[in-house]
């Protein structure tokens, strides 16, 4: 197997601080790896190494058999191109904006039209050209900045977060478009994300990282179906318990991850287990619902995030969770800070590590 | 002697309408030595200003603060040091600038630079710190970076040559001192409003005095709805 890129013992400081501590990692051609792990441990700074705009503290960094000599990384940034987590666009045209890395390498203007075009439809925006870049929907923002790298058809993609600021529907489309780069134009493409489900679906390995260190890296099916101690520290990333799993006469079971809160799930397991639960599968209402759904807690919001069409918050039942609901039911149900809510979710929602 | 001062306003407006030469022949040499100085200090004013907001290095506070407060030097003071500097026993005296339009050009590109660097600096600094690394990543070579970073800042960067166009066709030390107010070879609209002034001739002095309020007003009207419509910006963006 090829390696398109690869970390030999890097080590990255910020003053006093190691955000890398020897990191070794291949990155094979064709491939969709992802970097798994909570915010802070270092997804990023990995990425930036990888695009060569940030420079290692120690170690090597290679490039397709070539060993990568920061000061002399122009060359090989045209290779390998990120997508930021934030969105970052010029204030021009969404035209503008695709184009820019074809204008840097002097591409022909014909070639320029017929690519951003190109590139604007697999992200669906086709017709966008002339709009100005900032007046977009954010989820639209991201989708530009993605066609903005699709268009340079690099041989790395580097993708920060790809999803986490959008709304289900603008994530499915992102996700999809990553997909079909690599299955079509073989792109090999390594994301960071903490999204779980993301990291099941989309890669074919998985690195977890946590405080800096590559920890496990393997498929995802290696990754999800050991019970690694490691995944205990994604409890920041939200909606991660662990606890004592007891099957029940019912055909579940019952993990009680503490402080009162008993979840029920339908994987028989018993002993140690974590637990997540995706922040769309949770049902929020002002009163105890009739429902379904086997579990049900009572709680207060103690955090609100505007995602713009989506609103995230967290609820605290005992454990805090994560919960997203879109910006109109916010807004209807009139929630603000400290109000007393329910949420519930069903069994079967529930993914158990 | 009294002055008879409406008599010297309808004279001042009748030489406006009639385009006497004279007068728009001083009008013409402000704005040309006025333009051309801010052409010279934005070449040069504006890479010391992305040096100094886009690298980080020793005592970069304190360079921002020598420029901000040079931007009040006193014309005067300026003009007296730059009158002494080329001279025929000064420094750059060889150079033959005294009482010439190059002295006054140089003259006014120095005491503009200040502006242009302090606004232009501010400016660049306000752009999203991730545009350098996001046009590095699209491929962009440092100058490259930078020039996608100067292009976020376009508004700032006019903006300072507006400022330092109205200080330089406004100030009156530098021309005056370093142009020596020849009569149509180095005098502009302030140092012929003193000239005529002095003299008494009061509807010229007037008359350059009423252009030269007209000429900012113009000059800031313009800017304001360029801004308005993005038309200086989409300009300078269009790919």
């Amino acid at each position: 197997m090829t390696v398109t890129a690869e970390l030999r013992n890097v080590t990255k400081t910020f003053g006093e601080k190691t955000v890398l501590d020897n990191i070794n990692l291949e990155i094979n051609e064709g491939e969709i790896l992802a970097l798994l792990g909570p915010n802070g441990s270092g997804k990023t700074t990995i990425l930036k190494i990888l695009a060569f705009i940030e420079n290692a503290t120690s170690g090597e960094v290679w490039f397709q058999g070539e060993t990568v000599d920061f000061k002399r990384a122009e060359k090989f940034r045209l290779q390998s191109t990120l997508v930021f987590q934030r969105t970052v666009l010029f204030d021009t045209s969404v035209f503008n904006n695709v184009a820019y890395g074809l204008k840097v390498r002097k591409t022909p203007k014909s070639v320029i039209d017929e690519e951003v075009k190109n590139a604007l439809r697999m992200v669906r925006l086709q017709g966008f050209e002339k709009r100005p870049a900032k007046k977009l929907s954010g989820g639209e923002q991201q989708r530009v900045a993605i066609a903005r790298a699709l268009v340079l058809k690099p041989k790395l993609l580097l993708l920060d977060e790809p999803t986490a600021n959008l709304d289900p529907k603008n994530a499915a489309m992102v996700e999809e478009v990553i997909a079909t780069v690599n299955r079509e134009m073989k792109t090999t493409v390594v994301l960071a994300t903490h999204n779980m489900f993301q990291a099941k679906t989309l890669p074919h390995r998985i690195a977890l990282i946590s405080d800096g260190r590559i920890t496990e890296v393997g498929a995802p099916a290696e990754i999800f179906g050991m019970l690694s101690r490691n995944l205990a520290s994604f409890a920041v990333v939200g909606n991660t318990f662990t606890g004592n799993s007891v099957p029940t006469s019912e055909g579940t079971a019952v993990v009680d991850v503490g402080n009162g809160v008993r979840i029920e799930v339908t994987a028989q397991k018993s002993g140690e287990v974590s637990v997540f639960i995706n922040p769309q599968d949770i049902i929020l209402s002002k009163t105890a619902l009739e429902s379904s759904a086997r579990n049900v807690f009572k709680g207060t919001i103690t955090e609100i995030s505007d995602l713009g069409a989506l609103v995230k918050l967290k609820v605290d039942v005992g454990k805090p969770f994560s919960v997203q609901i879109t910006k109109r039911s916010f807004l209807q149900m009139g929630l603000n800070l400290n109000a007393e809510v329910f949420i519930a979710f069903k069994a079967s929602s529930v993914q158990v590590l | 002697m009294a002055l008879d001062i409406p008599a010297g306003i309808t004279k001042a407006l009748e030489l406006i309408f009639t385009g006497d030469p004279e007068l728009y022949g001083v009008v013409y040499r402000s704005l040309l030595f006025s333009g051309i100085a801010v052409i010279l200090a934005t070449l040069w004013g504006t890479p010391i200003a992305m040096l100094i907001s886009l690298r980080e290095f020793r005592g970069k506070n304190l360079v921002k603060t020598f420029f901000t407060s040079l931007i009040g030097i006193p014309t005067v003071v300026l003009g007296l040091v730059l009158f002494l500097a080329f001279s025929n026993g000064g420094p750059l005296g060889f150079l033959g600038l005294l009482f010439t339009p190059g002295g006054i050009i140089i003259g006014e590109a120095i005491l503009v630079t200040p502006i242009i660097i302090s606004i232009a600096a501010s400016a660049i600094e306000a752009v999203d710190p991730d545009i350098m690394n996001l046009a590095k990543t699209l491929g962009a070579s440092e100058s490259q970076a930078s020039v996608a970073v100067l292009k976020e800042a376009v508004n700032g960067v006019l903006l300072s040559n507006v400022a330092s166009f109205n200080r330089a066709i406004a100030e009156l030390g530098v021309a005056l001192l370093v142009g020596g107010n020849v009569a149509g070879l180095t005098d502009v609209l302030t140092t012929a409003i003193s000239r005529y002034t002095a003299r008494a001739e009061i509807s010229f002095a007037i008359a350059l005095g009423i252009l030269l309020m007209v000429l900012v007003f113009l000059i800031n009207l313009i800017v304001l709805l360029a801004r308005k419509t993005k038309m200086f910006v989409t300009m300078w963006r269009s790919p």
